[in-house]
């Protein structure tokens, strides 16, 4: 086919970077991730779970927790979602969760929102009173003692969580459960009602 | 009313006055359904699981095509859908029907276009049973459909069709789903069906936001090198005259992409036709340079797009979609306009403060036109030329022909070669690339415009494929010509196995393919075969003529590549005219 050569053309000056943003062409940007706790409600009915869980793992979102319960309403389901991207992400992560048909809303919850999750440790039973001791520093109780093993309860941010199953280190944990985060927005702020 | 080159007469049958039959099943429930959806055409194969259904359909005054494979009804629904713009419907049985569907399912969901799939499905006591034919065509089609739907009871089956219908229709248009047990169809309702309507959590944006609107048209206005970029979306919304009057009225230069290609008409002086990995030299060009972009109903795909550091890095993006995920997705909004496309055109039209100031840029555009011309040697002693063909073809019919693709090169060719000017006349398969699309397309292309001619380009690899359709062009006797871009190879992949991996021709050249005249002949249609340049214009005017499905087997240059060529992931103005400047870039 005929015309100038590649190298022979007319070229504009800019540069995009890979989320195909506008850039300086001299700079190097990245965004760098962050964390967003999301919030939807979503109908309560089977496959719920799995169009959602599938939708972040199809589209390669970086989701670190995921949990569900039901509502006042119980025809809604509400989930909590956290995921560590970048902006852009959080945005797309957002907008395509709002796409499923059973979503009837999303949020992300602001920065000072109440989080929290929940922990139960089952450590070794050879010394309940000292494990009472470390429970209760992190307002946790003992919620299951046998002659070889204590299991305690407690809730709290996730940060307060990990330092409490650092420090229970001490006595042989035999198994954790950690439930993720559930969380609302401070405030009367809704789902439902933005105010 | 959807914007087609030419709209059959309704058949005045005083049908719709008859009084209906109140249903008694849930099977009769989804026909009502379809029927008061407006549905002319099922494409389906029966079995085990969907039977019940079909025993209601039996009943309807639905017209049911008999497919010799799924794979054809989900294409030939999707053709249907493209054609006409409202849903095309498929069935198919539970198991190996389903699964067999969902081809043409993921296809229709990459173009957004309205499909509904209704499959069978074991009867709900043996649901998780691994009962015979059972598959989990929910899980399967789930994360490839706008939604999928189980059916649960059937005093609401009938519900979910509707729905399901509704919402294939609605908005950014796609596939639904819902799967039918045997026993939710079997079972005895006296539910009619609601209204089709979409569920109560699926908005539609209109209008978008007028403040938004103005800012953008004052963008558009002050911008020195405008363009146009028309996507799919456009000929979805039915905004492609709307879109005409806009870029005319304010002489901005028009590309499409692949799937927007018929929004505006090639023959214009301000269509740079389509732009992006095979798109013309003008239009990469243009698409580069621009300072700012009005881009309307695309998705910004990676074949379009190229690299992204290099997509249009100095242009101001106005980016109007009707579906908010698409909005900086790929490519960053800076005025991003949700909306339906033929809304914001109207909506932008009024708010333009005055049409750019863009002589310079229109002249800049009209020189690369002449500078790149989509041209194509063709010496007299050596094999035919499939671009020789297809223009051949695209001379001798009129405008509102409707051609359907396999995918490969003689899809790019069809697509570069053939000079397409109105919407909903270009039927193919882009965003999956769906090898085989092409022959069950063209039967529903067919049957949703049965007064326009239909035409087929398809790759000996791609007819290969789905072949088997042709019994039933035949049985339907529709006339539809195939024209076989003949280069006995899966050529596109032998360009790239030449232009990237060293000439190795692993697994892309045919040892032996068969008569495609012949096997025509076989399947009762019309057999043709092309050579040489001598007899291409007789040969397809004979084959245009018989009043049944006919193939031409055309013969083409094996060694034919196709150019422009962008490579994947690059430079959208670094397009390669030759093969030499491939090693270039
Ligand atoms: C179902 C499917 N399988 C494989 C491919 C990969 N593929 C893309 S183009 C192509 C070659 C198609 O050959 P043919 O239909 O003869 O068209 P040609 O390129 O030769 O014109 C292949 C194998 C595909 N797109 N679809
Ligand atoms: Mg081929």
């Amino acid at each position: 086919m005929p015309g100038p050569a590649p190298d022979e053309r007319m070229r504009p000056k800019g540069r995009r970077n890979t989320q195909g943003i506008r850039v300086d062409p001299e700079a190097e940007v990245t965004h760098e991730p962050r964390q967003a706790v999301l919030s939807a409600l979503v109908k309560h009915r089977p496959g719920v779970l799995s169009e959602v869980s599938a939708l972040f793992s199809r589209r390669q979102f970086n989701i670190e927790s995921l949990t569900v319960g039901p509502t006042v309403d119980e025809d809604t389901a509400r989930m909590t979602i956290l995921i560590e991207e970048p902006e852009p992400g959080i945005d797309q992560a957002k907008k395509q969760l709002r796409k499923l048909v059973p979503v009837v809303s999303v949020r992300e919850l602001e920065g000072e929102s109440v989080r929290r999750e929940l922990a139960l440790v089952k450590v070794s039973g050879e010394k309940p009173d000292d494990v009472n001791a470390v429970a209760d520093m992190y307002d946790g109780q003992a919620v299951d003692a046998s002659t070889d093993s204590v299991t305690v309860e407690i809730t709290g941010s996730k940060q307060k969580i990990d330092a409490a199953v650092e420090a229970f280190k001490q006595f042989d944990v035999q198994e954790i459960v950690r439930t993720g985060a559930a969380a609302l927005e401070r405030g009367p702020k809704t789902l439902e009602k933005d105010v | 009313m959807s914007e087609r080159a030419s709209v059959p007469k309704e058949d005045e049958d005083a049908e719709s006055e008859t009084e209906q039959e109140p249903v008694t099943t849930g099977a009769q429930s989804v026909i009502r359904a379809l029927e008061n959806a407006g549905t002319d055409y099922v494409f389906g194969v029966q079995g085990g699981a969907i039977m019940p259904v079909y025993d209601a359909l039996y009943d309807s005054d639905i017209n049911h095509v008999t497919m010799a494979h799924e794979q054809g009804a989900s294409h030939a629904a999707d053709a249907y859908g493209i054609v006409t713009g409202d849903p095309g419907v498929c069935f198919a049985t539970s198991g190996p029907g389903a699964t067999n569907l969902v081809t043409g399912i993921a296809d229709a969901n990459m173009d957004s276009d309205p499909v509904i799939a209704l499959t069978g499905q074991v009867p709900t006591e043996f649901v998780g049973n691994d009962a015979f034919q059972e598959t989990d065509t929910v899980g399967i089609t789930q994360p490839i459909t706008k939604e999928s739907y189980f059916a649960a009871d059937s005093d609401t089956v009938g519900d979910n069709v509707s729905e399901a219908f509704a919402l294939a229709d609605a908005g950014r248009q796609g596939p639904t789903l819902v799967d039918l047990p045997k026993d939710v169809t079997q079972g005895e309702t006296e539910v009619e069906p609601g209204k089709p309507e979409t569920p109560d959590t699926y908005d539609v944006p209109e209008e978008a936001d007028d403040a938004n609107v103005q800012e953008a048209a004052e963008a558009l206005s002050e911008a020195d090198r405008p363009v146009i970029l028309s996507g799919g979306g456009v000929i979805k919304a039915n905004a492609s005259s709307a879109l005409r009057e806009f870029a005319k009225e304010y002489e901005i230069p028009v590309i499409t992409t692949m799937p927007g290609i018929g929004s505006f008409p090639e023959d214009h002086e301000l269509s740079l036709e389509w732009a992006g990995m095979h798109g013309t030299g003008y239009a990469n060009m243009a698409i580069t340079n621009t300072d700012c972009m009005l881009a309307i109903g695309t998705r910004f795909d990676d074949r379009l797009t190229g690299g992204v550091d290099s997509f249009a890095p100095d242009a101001d993006i106005i980016h109007v979609d009707i579906d908010p995920a698409e909005i900086s997705k790929n490519i960053y909004a800076d005025y991003p306009l949700i909306g339906d496309a033929r809304e914001v055109l109207r909506q932008l039209f009024d708010a333009m403060p005055r049409a750019p100031d863009a002589d310079e840029w229109r002249e800049q555009c009209q020189e690369w036109k002449s500078e790149y011309p989509m041209t194509y040697e063709m010496p007299e002693d050596e094999p035919l030329k499939p671009q020789y063909v297809v223009e051949t073809f695209s001379d001798l019919t009129p405008d509102d022909t409707i051609v359907c693709t396999g995918v490969g090169q003689h899809q790019m060719w069809a697509s570069q070669f053939w000079e397409y000017t109105e919407p909903r006349t270009w039927v193919s398969s882009h965003g999956l690339g769906t090898m085989g699309y092409g022959v069950p397309a063209a039967i529903g292309a067919k049957l949703a415009a049965p007064d326009q001619e239909v035409v087929c380009f398809d790759g000996d690899g791609s007819f290969l494929m789905t072949v088997q359709g042709l019994s039933v062009a035949v049985r339907e006797q529709l006339d539809i010509t195939y024209v076989v871009l003949n280069n006995e190879a899966v050529g596109m992949v032998r360009q790239w196995q030449d232009g990237f991996y060293e000439g190795r021709r692993m697994a892309s050249e045919y040892p032996w393919i068969p008569q495609f005249d012949k096997l025509a002949e076989a399947f009762g249609a019309r057999g043709f075969t092309l050579e040489s340049y001598e007899n291409v214009e007789e040969t397809i005017q004979e084959a245009r003529d018989y009043d049944g499905p006919s193939v031409i087997d055309a013969h083409i240059d094996p060694g034919e590549n196709v150019f422009p060529m962008v490579p994947s992931g690059g430079d959208n103005g670094l397009f390669a005219l030759e093969e030499d400047h491939l090693d270039q870039l």
